[in-house]
């Protein structure tokens, strides 16, 4: 049993006189969704292809399950499933094929559950240049986990799909976790990182600028938390003063306060409304979200 | 076995779904084949006496240097060849099964020429079937190396075609199939000895026909076959996963190796 089936140790990738990673050291734990995140050319795809034993590493350690994939990219192959962002599959073949033909390869028996399960039973037989976008991916994550391998690679794995898609993909990714199946998430998608990602890693210029829970990244931000009340009258109206409040605002019937403090502000705000005798109608909290942060962290690393 | 079985099945399909590979698998020889017979028969009785094996190269040459470079091209560059290697397909899969599965549809179309010429055009049935069996597949597989060794080196589809038609063309035309090599100028035939098909056919000519033929034919047997091995081993030294990540294991030029055996009995004959 490996704990840490991800190990990244001052990894470099080079091309020529650029630095596409340089020096970063990360660790993905057995069952946990790890988001590695950061804009285009920040040096996700070299990680990623690097731990699929796609490119070599030119400097530092990987390991995966153990396994070094510059060197035992053989051993590698029946230790991970990867969901490519492009499509990977000739024109001509059928998904019932491709479970076929990648399973034989793997040694596995083929899992037209999965296709099932993710909607593409009924086409088994289409050809791939006819199924859609969303099938596309569908199929694509199918072929990743068929084989059952401890570490899944998924790069952009929603992008594209429909809603309700996209909340089966995200039952899978969370049954996959349960199973004790680490996965590496790239994703532009905040949300969905901030939703699925036990831990993330916003990678710039090459290097972390910031790792650590959704949580822990969004509260180590400058991002204000956002409180919008709405009364039945108009206790809030004037200027009022709350503890903790930085700013305030009064947008489509509701007074809006933007605070560092937000424990101290709520009960501040309800004892306010109390007192003036008025009656509280609707309450809102809203943390910073991981898009904010995000956009803080890659805006201050183009500043420098 | 399993793998290897899914693999060659569906490449396999892929020759008959695919509408470009099926025009070059079936419908482009067998058509030329047929208007070939129609037309030759009448216009160059000399044409007849050769036309089975002529009508076989052709159909091979179809299939191997026309139908295979480009798909492997198209798989590099769309990144299907990645997808195969994180999933543990390995290379010499990647380039075997096609060319094996290419030399298949060729020997298809062969067997319905050889069954079908004698009764529609009067042409001479082979004497020697062992040996005729033996240089279809022989003449099969030094073609579809070479078409693979093209898949290989070739940067992309235009390229692919270029070098291609490097090898189609001269074969039509100096290789013995339209016109006896005895017929052509003497420089031309040296240039038709650097071309696989001109030792094919002279090959079968003398062991498959009991014919005469230019050149001794296990000599030829001998050229395609180190030609057919040369190719194939330099396609598969020479392959890359990806146009991108992967560094080639020697310069694409390296592939002119496999031209070797046929300078070398260009220079002989």
């Amino acid at each position: 049993m490996n704990d840490t089936p991800i190990q990244v140790r001052d990894f470099r990738k080079v091309y020529g006189n650029f630095v596409a990673v340089d020096g970063i050291s990360f660790e993905a734990r057995r069952g946990e969704i790890f988001g590695l995140l950061g804009p285009n050319g920040a040096g996700k795809t070299s990680t990623l292809e690097t731990l699929e034993g796609l490119r070599a590493s030119d400097g530092g350690a990987l390991r995966v399950m153990g396994v070094d994939p510059t060197r035992d990219a053989r051993k590698l192959r029946d230790l991970i499933g990867v969901q490519l962002q492009t499509s990977g599959l000739p024109e001509n073949m059928t998904p019932g094929e491709a479970m076929r033909f990648f399973c034989a390869y793997h040694g596995a028996a083929p899992r037209p559950d999965l296709l099932e399960r993710l909607g593409l039973a009924e086409k088994m037989s289409t050809q791939y240049y006819m199924l859609s976008t969303g099938q596309k991916r569908r199929l694509a994550l199918a072929l990743a986990v068929a084989h059952n391998p401890p570490v899944v690679f998924l790069d952009e794995p929603t992008a594209g799909l429909d809603v309700a898609t996209r909340i089966e993909l995200h039952d899978m990714m969370r049954e996959l976790k349960a199973a004790g199946t680490t996965i590496i998430l790239a994703t532009h998608d905040m949300a969905e990182a901030e939703k699925m990602a036990d831990r993330v890693a916003i990678l710039l210029r090459g290097k972390i600028a910031a790792s650590g829970t959704p949580r822990e990244l969004t509260a180590a931000g400058s991002g204000f938390t956002k409180v919008s009340v709405r009364t039945e009258g108009q206790s809030l109206a004037g200027p009022v003063t709350f503890p903790g409040v930085a700013q305030q605002a009064v947008m489509d019937d509701y007074a809006v306060y933007f605070t560092t403090d937000v424990g101290p502000t709520v009960s501040a705000i309800l004892a306010h409304i109390q007192a003036q005798g008025d009656a509280l109608v609707d309450l809102r909290v809203e943390r910073p979200s991981l898009e904010e942060r995000f956009l803080e962290i890659t805006a201050v690393g183009a500043a420098r | 076995m399993k793998a290897f079985a899914n693999h060659f099945t569906f490449e396999f399909r892929t020759g008959l779904r695919n509408r470009n590979l099926l025009l070059m698998n079936y419908l482009f020889p067998l058509g030329f084949y047929i208007m070939m017979g129609v037309m030759m028969g009448q216009i160059n009785p000399l044409f007849v006496k050769a036309m089975i094996p002529a009508m076989i190269i052709f159909a091979i040459l179809s299939a191997t240097i026309l139908g295979l470079p480009s798909p492997i091209v198209e798989a590099r560059e769309a990144g299907i060849f990645r997808s195969y290697k994180i999933n543990g397909v390995p290379a010499l899969s990647i380039l075997s099964i096609p060319t094996l599965t290419a030399a298949f549809h060729a020997i298809i179309v062969a067997a319905v020429i050889t069954a079908t010429a004698p009764s529609l055009f009067d042409a001479p049935t082979p004497v020697n079937w062992a040996a005729f069996i033996l240089l279809c597949l022989l003449s099969a597989f030094t073609c579809a190396g070479l078409g693979a060794l093209i898949g290989v080196v070739s940067a992309n589809s235009r390229v692919t075609i270029l070098w291609s038609q490097l090898i189609y063309l001269p074969s039509m035309m100096l290789s013995g199939m339209m016109v006896p090599t005895s017929m052509l100028p003497k420089a031309l035939n040296k240039v038709g000895l650097l071309l696989p098909p001109t030792y094919a056919l002279h090959a079968f000519q003398g062991l498959g026909q009991g014919q005469a033929s230019g050149v001794n034919p296990w000599a030829a047997v001998a050229i395609l076959l180190a030609g057919g091995v040369l190719a194939f081993g330099m396609a598969i030294y020479l392959f890359s996963w990806d146009s991108q990540n992967t560094t080639r294991r020697g310069h694409p030029a390296l592939a002119l190796l496999a031209m070797v055996p046929y300078v070398v009995g260009a220079v002989l004959f």
